[in-house]
């Protein structure tokens, strides 16, 4: 994280400027799906570099494994097999989180720097700073983090930015056998796709395109369909994703609203109190009143 | 005891003490939930020992809290109940804030309208915050995120109409003086009693 404090876009729950002074180039990483053979190496490497493992599981008859993300495992390769154009097809896609332009975990977060956004795109969790209320989880429309019942933080895939800081690539990439995953900056990563996808074209796969969402401003981890027009089949990739209206009022506007509301209620209150006063019962008519309730 | 004795009991040692714990929890409560609603409230969470206590015992205050209102509700509900004449106090509310004074008000019984709207008000917004805070609670509970979204929104929502109520319940009773003894000695003069709640102050002496 030191590494990264001279370029920070957003920091959560921060409401001045970050430093910002060094700018560096948007990257991105992209999964060609359509060359992944699921090896998982990208899942062995990135338990390798970041040195942690997870808890050995089940084998639950399918070759998920481990079956969903969690505070260890931070990308998994989901496998869909579905029948198309009268042959089967072996959809695999490695999941994790996508790096959104516009994060929806970084919207929610309220510890104050717990969720950074550095101005290469990569969205990073500071765990130090965690308090682990979740809000980052029911703010990712990717149903990304997970909060690790060892130490109530929250974790999910960082892009490396440890390596990426200094000029290499993530774990997985390194990993890939068939390069399948492919980094380096947002446009050299939009070039390759483009080639990609027109030979995709070529060999029939007429929907063939790149998952680069603009409902949460593009991600800086890319995917390159077969069919781009149908990302559901991918393991329920959502097709439209943004943040929630919902998170969006909740952490939007409406809160900066109800505090400031707070504040005046306050201040008119004791203005209320200086401009007219207590209501007060006098002593002499205090006096009235008891001897008046004393007759009856 | 403070006061002199023709002063009349308004509230008993256990409705003063089970509001006060209310009151208390309250307090906690709504400055540690804004900590997390608004980064410009994040230092109170300072005051509960950080980020991360403050998340931990949030929820368990607002168990606290909820759980002791339910003596309140099950003594003042008789007391609280709606009449007519409770909406035409309600109605001039703002005419009696602008004049500074409550003279010209309807004779009101042991609780006001406004005192009245307060209390079904919380229990409204006790029983939304309990369930929509459960629905939040990830160190225990996971629902459907669409689910916790909605509580989400609805949390903040109400925490802040709830926190907005209790300010002008709190200035309510600085302000209208003698208010305030009711509910640390539990008496208030006849005086005060006639002025502010008449019908209540004829059924107390005329018995």
């Amino acid at each position: 994280m030191a590494l990264q404090s001279l370029d920070i876009r957003h920091r959560s729950a921060t409401t001045t400027p970050s430093p910002s002074q060094r700018r560096t180039e948007e990257v991105a990483k992209l999964i060609d799906v359509t060359t992944c053979i699921g090896c998982k190496a990208c899942q062995a490497a990135c338990l390798e570099w970041n040195d942690i493992r997870d808890d050995v599981g089940t084998n639950n008859g399918f070759y998920d494994n481990p079956p969903d993300l969690t505070a260890s495992s931070w990308t998994v390769m989901r496998y869909s097999e579905i029948r198309e154009g009268g042959g089967l097809q072996w959809l695999i896609r490695k999941d994790g989180c996508m790096h959104c332009q516009e994060p929806g975990c970084l919207k929610a977060c309220p510890s104050p720097g717990a969720i950074i956004q550095y101005s290469n795109g990569i969205v990073d969790f500071h765990e130090e700073e965690c308090i682990g209320c979740g809000y980052c989880i029911t703010g990712c429309p990717f149903n990304i983090p997970r909060l690790s019942a060892k130490d109530g933080k929250v974790y999910k895939c960082t892009l490396c930015s440890d390596r990426v800081a200094v000029g290499i690539e993530p774990a997985c990439i390194k990993a890939c056998p068939t390069g399948a995953l492919q980094f380096g900056t947002k446009e050299q990563m939009r070039d390759y796709a483009r080639y990609r996808i027109a030979d995709l074209k070529s060999r029939g796969f007429a929907n063939a395109g790149l998952y680069d969402p603009a409902g949460v401003g593009g991600t800086h981890v890319m995917y390159v369909l077969h069919h781009a027009d149908r990302p559901g089949l991918y393991s329920g990739l959502t097709a439209d994703p943004g943040i929630s209206p919902l998170v969006a009022l909740w952490k939007g506007a409406a809160k900066s609203l109800a505090a400031g509301a707070l504040g005046a209620l306050v201040l008119g209150s004791f203005f209320h109190y200086v401009a007219r006063g207590p209501i007060e019962i006098s002593g002499e008519r205090e006096d009235e009143q008891e001897k008046e309730g004393d007759a009856k | 005891m403070i006061g002199n004795s023709n002063d009349l009991t308004r509230h008993n040692a256990f409705e003063r003490t089970n509001h006060w714990i209310v009151a208390v929890c309250f307090v906690l409560a709504a400055l540690s939930g804004m900590s997390l609603f608004h980064p410009f409230f994040w230092p109170l969470s300072l005051l509960f020992g950080g980020g991360v206590w403050t998340r931990i015992i949030h929820p368990f205050i607002g168990l606290l809290l909820v759980a002791s209102f339910v003596p309140m509700f099950v003594r003042f509900r008789g007391f609280n109940r709606m009449k007519p004449a409770d909406w035409d106090w309600i109605k001039r509310v703002w005419e009696m804030a602008q004049r500074g004074d409550d003279r010209n008000m309807p004779p009101q019984e042991k609780y006001n309208g406004a005192q009245k709207l307060i209390f079904w008000a919380a229990c409204a917004f006790f029983l939304l915050m309990a369930f929509t805070g459960l629905a939040m609670w990830r160190a225990y509970f996971t629902f459907p995120v669409t689910l916790v979204r909605f509580a989400v929104v609805i949390h903040a929502a109400i925490g802040a109409v709830f926190i907005v109520m209790i300010i002008l319940h709190i200035y309510a009773a600085i302000w209208v003086r003698g208010t305030i003894n009711a509910m640390l000695y539990g008496t208030v003069s006849r005086a005060w009693a006639k002025q502010h709640h008449k019908i209540w102050y004829r059924q107390m002496t005329e018995r």
